[in-house]
């Protein structure tokens, strides 16, 4: 998880922000999508992945499936804290994940058996300027 | 061990045999006491039933006819029988005793031989030795088929006569009530309830129930019964020389102990009934006990209350298995009951026998409240009546029965909460006893606490079995739990969360006071880190209902719920349900057409809702804004079925229709619901009118539920289906519709102002303190003075409103949200993918085959259009 540390300014509607997939940022969303404390969904390919903004301004990324009822939802979940770890709450169940590194913070695995961690990326703003462009995802 | 011929030697199998006689509610609580204790362990139990069916709750017999099946009623649990080897007849009664060889013989001619005798038989129905009794239309009033065989006759019947105007009779009378008879009381004593309240308690419950359209007939008594040529009751004639047509007669005029059996073999009982028992609950013979309403206890008394007999059935397992003698020393016949909607406690010397006793009296005619206490020489509470507001007699009895003088000045008890001056709690001394139905004191719930290690009610509750009985009690014990937590040190904790240190009320009031508008302010000033899925929703509830606007502005947005965020209501699969408001449940036939266009043209699931509307399920978040289009064009808004906020007000169809109906429920339910519609709150609220006492709208299960009189409107609050159902009370009767809309502007804004967290009005009205008394105070008589300010908020709300489906399609920055993928609008979401089920979708499960709904595209725009795909 990574954060830029670009000050908002009167450039701010033009950031955008970014996530990486291992091998190369794509760009997918203005940062001016996103309401601080809440998210958004994106398509990565065939992956879906949901983005937020926090009050602060930082910028997080994880996979939209929530492990617990299937459903590509995490990107409507709500923003917050617990103590010191930044989280998200799923709104389907209220699971609660570590923004950070994707893991429940209620329960270890998901009624399937499998882990109850999802998949993150990190991500990143980014101005217009410097960016790489991505060709269409 | 069925011999119909030779009675069997009954020590042939080696084990001890006892026989119960009647598996009544004492009979069902002598075999769980029986089987718990140790020296029970080798015995052979057999029960002898008289009824087709087992055990059942007697004292809640009245609540079959507003719905409790007979299977809720039950009292013997699934397995109990089997698990313990106890052998239950049904429906084969005892028919005689034969002492000298140890048996039972039973109408089916069988004979059960036994070391151990139980009579549990309890008693019968007394009716007048009159003429005419046996007509057809005359009923007693004791069993599930007595109340089935009432509930039967009562459809061809138009007039309905209670004998008697005591607990029971005034029950009976209220079911006929409820079941649109014109319902008569007759009472032989000069008041009603003779036996429990005194004058004055009586000349109010009289007012009471004759403003709830009974009759009552004091100091008159039953002379005849007059049949018509057919047989069938047509009038009673009384001692006064009337005649009262009636074609339906209950007689509820006390009971008498069963003791036959005992009297014919040689058994003593007494004068006027009853099988004489000493201490242990044994009769002369010392193989034979009795115990609950048959019994003569040694006190001299034939207790007719369950709480004395479950003290006999605890005595008599105990003599019977050898465990630690508890000897049956007489009993509280302290009651506190509702009938027909007033609520009636009496409790200890309620008559002020006790020589040198006087009385503290408060007695207020208008709002319908009589308490008197009875206070003793040496300045200890004996006893009291309360009638139309019984809040505090979960503190005043255990105090009366704990005898000794009082802390507290009787004035101050006797007032209602909300007139009585602010002082502490009023402490209870720990031989008082909490829990009459298991005799748990106050010092043994504060030991389950301090030594046994219990942090909260429902683990006192399981530690002592205090409060697991009627119920009555577990407010007081909440406060004795409470206190005892408290004064060891452990905090009772209250916060909302670790964010906010506060109660939702206490932020509810900050927010207010200090005019915090944003979430940012709320939690820098008063709490601390990011918030969470908890205090975030309830925040944006206090704002919304503080200082209106649209839920989606600004910084609230990022506040709420994904269901109140998208203002629609998340399935399980990630799509969401559409419920337009329907208010009332009246509905055009256009209106009908024009939602199912909608739902058929975006392929939706439709299903009609308990709330009498029209929920249509499986659109994805990209649909939302046009399928709002579609029903804000055709004169529809949001019904909020999303939010923590006013649902619906259900209705029946009325007097413009119904036969029956006394008043326009159905546009009193279109006024409330387009009043409240959009008014956020702790938890959702749910509302009915009905048009009638035969309340077909349910308006007793609703947060607040209006039920029309001849004269008016009553006002039920507090109700609840659901999870944890209860009978809403009665706050207000025969109101005006200014009144009436007064009332609940105020209640509503009460409980917004005071309720926790996910509180609904049921359970606020059981927490705060005072209770219903004390909430009639704030609102009916504005004790706190706040009532202008309630009314005020509730204006201003009413006057801010606007349908936020509208606004929300008005507001292309808002609609930017019901995007499926940001950086491909337009994309549906794959993975929602759907079935067909009986002629409609249903979302896909793991392993099935589902396709993605066909979907109608958007055209960007501020006006969205549809075309079909």
């Amino acid at each position: 998880m990574t954060m830029t540390t670009t000050s908002r300014g009167p450039r701010a509607a033009l950031e955008q922000v970014e996530i990486h997939d291992g091998r190369r940022w794509h760009r997918v969303c203005e940062l001016a999508d996103l309401v601080p404390g809440r998210g958004a969904a994106v398509l990565l390919g065939t992956e879906q992945v949901a983005v937020f903004r926090d009050r602060s301004g930082t910028v997080y990324a994880v996979a939209n499936r929530d492990p617990f009822s299937g459903a590509q939802v995490m990107s409507r979940g709500l923003l917050g804290s617990r103590g010191p770890v930044p989280t998200l709450a799923s709104p389907m169940y209220k699971h609660v994940f570590d923004l950070r590194d994707g893991r429940c913070l209620d329960e270890d695995a998901a009624p399937d058996g499998s882990p109850a961690v999802l998949r993150v990326w990190p991500a990143r703003r980014a101005t217009a300027a410097v960016s790489v462009h991505t060709e269409g995802v | 061990m069925t011999r119909p011929t030779a009675p069997p030697a009954p020590r042939h199998t080696g084990r001890r045999h006892v026989v119960l006689i009647g598996h009544g509610m004492v009979g069902q609580r002598f075999l769980e006491t029986l089987v718990a204790l140790p020296g029970a362990a080798g015995l052979r139990i057999t029960v002898l039933a008289e009824e087709p069916r087992p055990a059942y709750d007697r004292v809640h017999l009245t609540s079959w006819f507003s719905g409790t099946s007979a299977d809720e009623l039950k009292l013997c649990p699934p397995g109990f029988v089997a698990e313990h080897g106890i052998d239950l007849r049904l429906g084969d009664p005892a028919t005689a005793i034969d002492r000298a060889a140890r048996t039972v013989t039973t109408a089916s001619g069988a004979a059960f031989g036994y070391d151990t005798l139980v009579l549990a038989t309890g008693s019968y129905p007394f009716v007048p030795p009159v003429p005419g009794t046996d007509a057809a239309g005359c009923h007693v009033y004791r069993t599930l088929d007595d109340v089935a065989a009432i509930r039967a006759d009562a459809s061809g019947a138009r007039v309905g006569a209670v004998v008697g105007g005591g607990l029971l009779g005034l029950e009976a009378a209220g079911a006929l009530r409820a079941m649109g008879l014109e319902t008569h009381v007759v009472e032989f004593a000069p008041r009603l309830m003779a036996l429990q309240v005194d004058e004055g308690g009586g000349d109010l419950l009289r007012r009471k129930v004759e403003d709830l359209g009974v009759r009552v007939h004091t100091g008159v008594g039953t002379r005849a019964v007059l049949a018509d040529d057919a047989g069938r009751v047509r009038a009673m004639a009384l001692s006064d020389g009337g005649e009262l047509a009636a074609d339906l007669v209950v007689f509820s005029a006390g009971v008498r102990p069963r003791d036959q059996l005992a009297r014919e073999c040689g058994l003593p009982v007494g004068q006027r009934g009853g099988i004489v028992v000493d201490g242990e609950c044994r009769t002369r013979d010392p193989r034979v006990h009795a115990i609950g309403e048959c019994a003569l206890t040694s006190d001299g008394r034939v207790h007719g209350l369950v709480a004395p007999g479950y003290a006999m059935a605890e005595t008599a397992a105990r003599a019977v298995a050898g465990g630690e003698p508890a000897p049956f020393t007489g009993a509280d016949t302290s009651t506190e009951l509702k009938l027909l909607g007033v609520d009636v406690a009496s409790f200890g010397d309620a008559h002020g026998a006790t020589e040198g006793a006087r009385d503290v009296l408060y007695s207020d005619g208008r709002s319908g409240v009589y308490r008197k206490l009875v206070i003793g020489g040496d300045g200890a509470l004996l006893g009291g009546v309360l009638v139309g507001d019984t809040g505090s007699y979960g503190v005043l009895r255990p105090l009366a029965a704990a005898g000794r003088p009082l802390d507290t000045a009787p004035g101050q008890l006797v007032l209602p909460a909300g007139l009585a001056p602010a002082s502490g709690p009023v402490e209870l001394p720990d031989d008082a006893v909490v829990c009459s139905c298991h005799n748990v004191t106050t010092g043994r719930i504060r030991a389950a606490v301090a030594d046994d290690g219990c942090t909260s009610v429902p683990e006192v509750k399981k530690c002592t079995k205090a409060g697991t009985g009627c119920g009555s009690c577990v407010k007081v014990l909440g406060t004795v739990v409470d206190g005892e937590l408290a004064s060891r040190g452990v905090s009772v904790d209250d916060r909302l969360c670790e964010h906010f240190a506060h109660t939702r009320a206490e932020l509810y009031d900050i927010v207010r006071v200090k005019g915090v508008a944003t979430f940012s302010r709320l939690v820098e000033e008063h709490g601390t880190g990011e918030g969470c899925d908890v205090c975030k929703p309830v925040v944006a509830s206090i704002l919304a209902s503080l200082a209106g606007g649209h839920i989606l502005d600004g910084e609230q947005a990022a506040l709420q719920d994904t269901n109140d965020h998208f203002l629609a209501n998340l399935q399980r699969n990630g799509s969401y349900s559409v419920v337009p408001r329907v208010p009332g449940g009246e509905i055009t036939p256009e209106g009908l057409i024009t939602i199912g266009e909608i739902a058929r043209d975006f392929g939706l699931y439709t299903k009609i809702t308990g709330g009498q509307r029209i929920d249509m399920f499986g659109a994805a978040v990209d649909q939302l804004p046009a399928i709002w289009r579609r029903l804000v064009d055709a004169g529809f808004e949001s019904g909020h079925a999303y939010g923590k906020a006013l649902r619906t007000v259900k209705s029946c169809v009325g007097q413009a229709w119904c036969r029956y109906g006394v008043q326009d429920s159905a546009a009193l339910a279109i006024e409330l619901e387009l009043r409240y519609r959009g008014l956020r709150s702790p938890h959702k609220l749910k509302s009915a009118v009905s048009g009638c006492a035969r309340e077909c709208a349910e308006a007793q299960g609703k947060d607040f539920g209006v039920i029309a009189t001849s004269s008016g409107w009553n006002l039920y609050v507090g109700g609840n289906g659901g999870m944890a159902p209860r009978h809403a009370d009665l706050l207000a009767q025969d109101l005006d519709h200014d009144t009436l809309v007064r009332i609940i502007d105020r209640f509503l804004m009460f409980y917004i102002r005071t309720a926790d967290r996910l509180e609904r009005t049921s359970t606020w009205l059981e927490r705060i303190e005072g209770g219903l008394g004390h909430v009639r105070a704030v609102v009916v008589d504005d004790s706190l003075g706040i009532c202008a300010d309630l009314e005020e908020l509730m204006a201003r709300h009413v006057g801010a409103y606007e349908d936020e489906w509208a606004a929300t399609l008005a507001d292309p920055d808002r609609l930017r949200r019901f995007t499926s993928f940001v950086n491909a609008p337009g994309t549906p979401d794959p993975a929602v993918t759907f079935v067909t089920e009986r002629g409609q979708i249903r979302p896909a499960r793991a392993g099935e085959h589902g396709t993605p709904l066909p979907r109608p595209v958007l055209i960007g725009g501020d006006r969205v259009e549809v075309r079909t795909a």
